[in-house]
């Protein structure tokens, strides 16, 4: 299959757009029904325990309230976790909502009241009196090390590397020596639309679901499974996701509640999230690493040992790929990284973009940084001393990797070589300005994925796949392919997503999406051209009688022989008779052993400026370089949008973004976006985003690699080694906040501990 | 819930407080709803008005998701009951374009990339056009500060910068 320039790798404006700017697109929670009623949460006050009673009368009492649903009078449901399950469910025993009176964890929802109205149903909420069997809840990671335990069953195994070389006693040889721990807290994604279910009652007994989620066909699963419901009885749309970086790849527990409620009620039911119980979903866990390199005087490295803790939950084994990276990117003959988990009376975390990667290359390339002072050799220049080819930890060929070209063509727009290498050597004004840079890498990944084509008889083409648009530009690149494959144009293309009656997609997410739904759309369309290519040979005087389907150009409107343009036809003249449409669905599968014999990544170098106001201590990011090197770019305006995004959230790990527990009451106590900061307009300056030239020759057929999270690995890491150039300070525990700052300040000291 | 007074066993009805008739315009139409006093204008939109273009992200007035106009000022409607706007004009994003023509700053919101999952950006697109209204915020920063109160967690914020300057230097693209 070729792909010419058609649609592909144009900066088209995202076709959603002209909906999302009038109102006109439609979330989870702005579907309706004649009979829809409202449904509230009541969360847990307590963390761990058990409830011993529920007083409703209150709450009943109030006009308007349908009912009450909590474990005490919930239909029957299954009790065998399995049943819980989902396509991302972690190791363990999915939680079951309103199952039994056990609490798990604070903010656990507990109750579901129905009313009438919204107003109603959020006041008698308030009202349920739920006396609880309490029981002490530890939340505090520290004092669980000791506990801590690797996985039994692994997520995916390729996330621990065996050990090679000896690492201990390399490092005992080598003449420089970084060891350090950092530290990373809970974050929570926070997209700005909570957590929303429209369940819509058909008549006939058929449920239909509009629910904010990454995989409308995960959650109709899901719906089946926990409700024992029939396929064809359930489906689940999401057109349009208000952010999710993640929080979404479950099915939360508004969509079991609303489920519930339509179900036992037999009428429409909405239950929306508010705020506060966004942080009684899933979140990036809190780790504690250990990073350890050995290198040689002129910085090459000789041993690399990565330790990181993680928490999770009581019932669920949850893992991330924090530690890979480091026996993965830089070459070196020593290497052991380790993984363990502890519990704390909390929910499960759930992947949160780039889970792992984020935080792990946060530790990695902090100590490279570390080292490079140690050493006394350039940021930059210890990461090409360090280059490596090949995946160290499985000494596999990676399949493309142009991070030199990340690298050089970076730090030339940053203006790299101005950075004088001492700390605190920069000042403008009041302001110590300080030059960081790190490097990025995430996994290409291709998953299995269907998709449909349908060219209709007046030329206009519909592209259909389960999976969802989260703000990542899936409707429109998937139009591009579409528009590329049978050159038509971008208006005459059709996409239709985020609905589980369309041909089956995994979860949106791991960056996965373009690769795999983009080849499936691209097969699709495939199916289309072999059949218009039989219908143009047909055709009486057919130009195109006997040309082969490798030697046909698709574009203008017209399917052209590429060794001899003269010979052409207009797409309409090969549709001319069509009575019907013609239909091309594919279940798109990658090629494994390309998968198996190759490692495949996309990197990215970040370099990033921060000024501090000492007077102040106001602590800013001025700019940030992002090169990124992810195989073909499919349109540079929304893919450059991801990367800014990502950018975005790599400022907020750095310097904003901590849930805090009370380990008193187990209990988020910054659960609402006052108190949990993300960057606002104010907090972000210049960004600029480079796309290097990458020639992806085998992953998929159309050379993409993904680029939803390769922006935010690096950037805290980039963000936090500009202010050490900066102050000389060292926070190795994030976020680096001025009370930090100013409490580990010891001017004299370049490597304040 | 603990510490609170036991519910009695035989809680009396607790009566909602009666609907009010209030009358506003909104995009131009006049309104008239019966909506109870603790309604906000959000809910009231949202829920009553079946206009769903105005976001709720926090109802706390801390992302600015559901910003709208009321007589030509941005405001959050998460904090404003809806009866204290009887006989207010108000403006959503749903009644921003003019005969099909799309505004200036809708069309340069597309034009920029200025969002991406697109839920905070009818906030953002009538904030926009509240601060340009106000006249106040000149220079690239001043934008930045006064358009802080609308939290985009996508993270669009150069482009929802870029297209806020095409807009005020009289260009869309
Ligand atoms: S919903 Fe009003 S400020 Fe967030
Ligand atoms: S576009 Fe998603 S929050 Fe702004």
């Amino acid at each position: 299959m070729s792909v010419g320039t058609n649609g592909i790798g144009k900066p088209v404006s995202r076709i959603d757009g002209p909906a999302k700017v009038t109102g006109r697109a439609k979330y989870a929670a702005e579907f309706s029904a004649p009979d829809l009623a409202y449904g509230f949460v009541v969360s847990s006050a307590v963390a761990k325990g058990r409830i011993k009673s529920i007083d409703r009368s209150a709450a009943l009492a109030v006009p308007g309230v349908i009912e009450v649903f909590a474990h005490d009078n919930r239909p029957s449901l299954p009790s065998s976790h399995e049943k819980y399950t989902d396509q991302v469910a972690a190791p363990g025993s999915p939680f079951r909502p309103l199952y039994d009176g056990e609490i798990l964890f604070s903010g656990q929802p507990v109750a579901l009241v129905v009313a009438e109205e919204l107003e109603a149903a959020r006041f008698a909420a308030s009202l349920i009196d739920i006396n609880y069997e309490t029981q002490e809840a530890v939340t505090d990671l520290d004092t669980q090390i000791d506990k801590a335990f690797e996985p039994p069953e692994k997520r995916a195994p390729e996330w621990n590397p065996s050990p090679r070389g000896d690492v201990d006693s390399a490092l005992s040889r080598g003449p420089n020596l970084i060891r350090k721990e950092y530290r990373t807290p809970v974050e929570h994604h926070n997209p700005m639309e909570t957590f929303a279910s429209t369940a819509v009652w058909e008549n006939d007994g058929r449920l239909t679901v509009y629910d904010k989620t990454q995989g409308a066909p995960n959650c109709h699963e899901y719906l089946c499974n926990v409700f024992g419901l029939a396929k064809e009885k359930v489906r689940v749309l999401s057109p349009y996701v208000g952010g999710a970086f993640g929080a979404g790849l479950r099915p939360n527990y508004q969509l079991f509640m609303a489920a519930l409620a339509a179900i036992g009620l037999k009428r429409s039911v909405r239950v929306t999230l508010t705020r506060q119980q966004m942080f009684t979903l899933g979140y990036r866990p809190q780790t504690l690493q250990t990073l350890t390199l050995g290198a040689e005087n002129d910085g090459r490295l000789v041993a690399v040992k990565h330790d990181a803790i993680a928490n999770t939950s009581r019932f669920e084994d949850y893992q991330e790929p924090t530690v890979v990276w480091s026996g993965a990117l830089y070459p070196c003959d020593h290497s052991t990284v380790t993984s363990r988990l502890a519990r704390l009376d909390l929910f499960t975390p759930c992947d949160m973009r780039a889970p792992g990667g984020a935080v792990g290359m946060y530790a990695l390339e902090s100590a490279m940084d570390e080292l490079s002072y140690a050493v006394g050799v350039d940021p930059l220049e210890l990461r090409l001393k360090n280059y490596s080819e090949t995946d160290q930890n499985y000494g596999k060929p990676i399949s493309s990797k142009a991070l030199r070209d990340c690298y050089l063509q970076g730090a030339e727009r940053f203006g790299w070589s101005k950075r004088r290498p001492e700390p605190r050597s920069m000042r403008e004004a009041r302001e110590l300005i300080g030059y960081g840079m790190a490097t990025g890498i995430w996994e290409a990944f291709r998953v299995p994925t269907s998709a449909r084509a349908i060219l209709a008889p007046d030329g206009t083409l519909e592209i259909a796949c389960a999976t969802a648009d989260i703000g990542t530009g899936t409707y429109t690149i998937l139009a591009q392919i579409g528009a590329e494959m049978l050159g038509l144009p971008l208006d005459k293309v059709i996409v239709k997503i985020g609905d589980s009656d369309l041909p089956s997609a995994p979860v949106e997410g791991g960056s996965w999406t373009a690769a795999s739904a983009g080849s499936a759309v691209m097969e699709a369309c495939d199916g289309l051209r072999k059949e218009l290519l039989k219908r143009a040979g047909a055709v009486s005087n057919a130009p195109l009688r006997g040309v082969d389907l490798a030697d046909l150009t698709w574009v203008d409107g017209e399917i052209r022989m590429t060794s001899d343009p003269s010979r052409a036809m207009p797409l309409s003249e090969a549709l001319l008779g069509l009575n019907e449409p013609i239909t091309s669905e594919v279940s798109s599968t990658p090629d494994e052993r390309v998968l198996q014999d190759y490692s495949h990544y996309a990197h990215s170098a970040v370099f990033a400026e921060v000024r501090l106001d000492e007077e102040l201590g106001m602590l800013r990011v001025a700019r940030v370089v992002s090169a990124v090197a992810a195989g073909r770019i499919l349109n540079p305006k929304t893919a450059r949008s991801q990367i800014l995004g990502a950018v975005v959230g790599g400022i907020g790990m750095a310097l904003h973004e901590e849930t805090v527990i009370d380990h008193r009451y187990g209990r988020f106590m910054n659960h609402n976006l006052a108190e949990y900061h993300v960057p606002v307009h104010a907090d972000v300056h210049a960004i600029d985003v480079i796309f290097v030239d990458e020639q992806e020759p085998r992953l998929n057929p159309l050379g993409v690699k993904g680029v939803g999270e390769i922006g935010i690995v690096g950037t805290a890491a980039a963000i936090a080694n500009a202010v050490f150039h900066a102050t000389g300070v060292r926070v190795r525990d994030l976020p680096i906040t001025i009370d930090k700052l100013l409490a580990l300040r010891q001017p004299t000291n370049n490597h304040a501990a | 819930m603990q510490g609170r007074p036991q519910a009695t066993s035989h809680p009396p009805e607790r009566s909602l407080l009666p609907k009010l008739e209030i009358a506003f315009r909104v995009n131009g139409v006049e309104r008239r709803v019966a909506l109870r006093p603790w309604t906000t204008l959000l809910d009231a939109l949202r829920e009553h008005l079946d206009l769903t273009g105005t976001k709720k992200g926090c109802d706390h007035g801390q992302c600015g998701a559901c910003t709208v106009l009321i007589n030509g000022r941005r405001v959050l409607s998460c904090l404003t009951l809806a009866v204290m706007k009887d006989g207010a004009e108000i403006t959503t994003i749903e009644g921003l374009a003019q005969n099909g023509e799309l505004h200036p700053l809708q069309t340069a919101f597309i034009a920029h990339d200025g969002f991406q999952c697109g839920y905070c950006t009818p906030g953002q697109i009538c904030s926009a056009v509240g601060l340009i209204a106000e006249g106040r915020a000149k220079t690239s920063d001043e934008i930045r500060e006064s358009m802080s109160g609308n939290i985009c967690r996508c993270g669009c914020y150069p482009n929802i910068l870029a297209a806020i300057e095409a807009v005020m230097q009289g260009s869309e693209t």
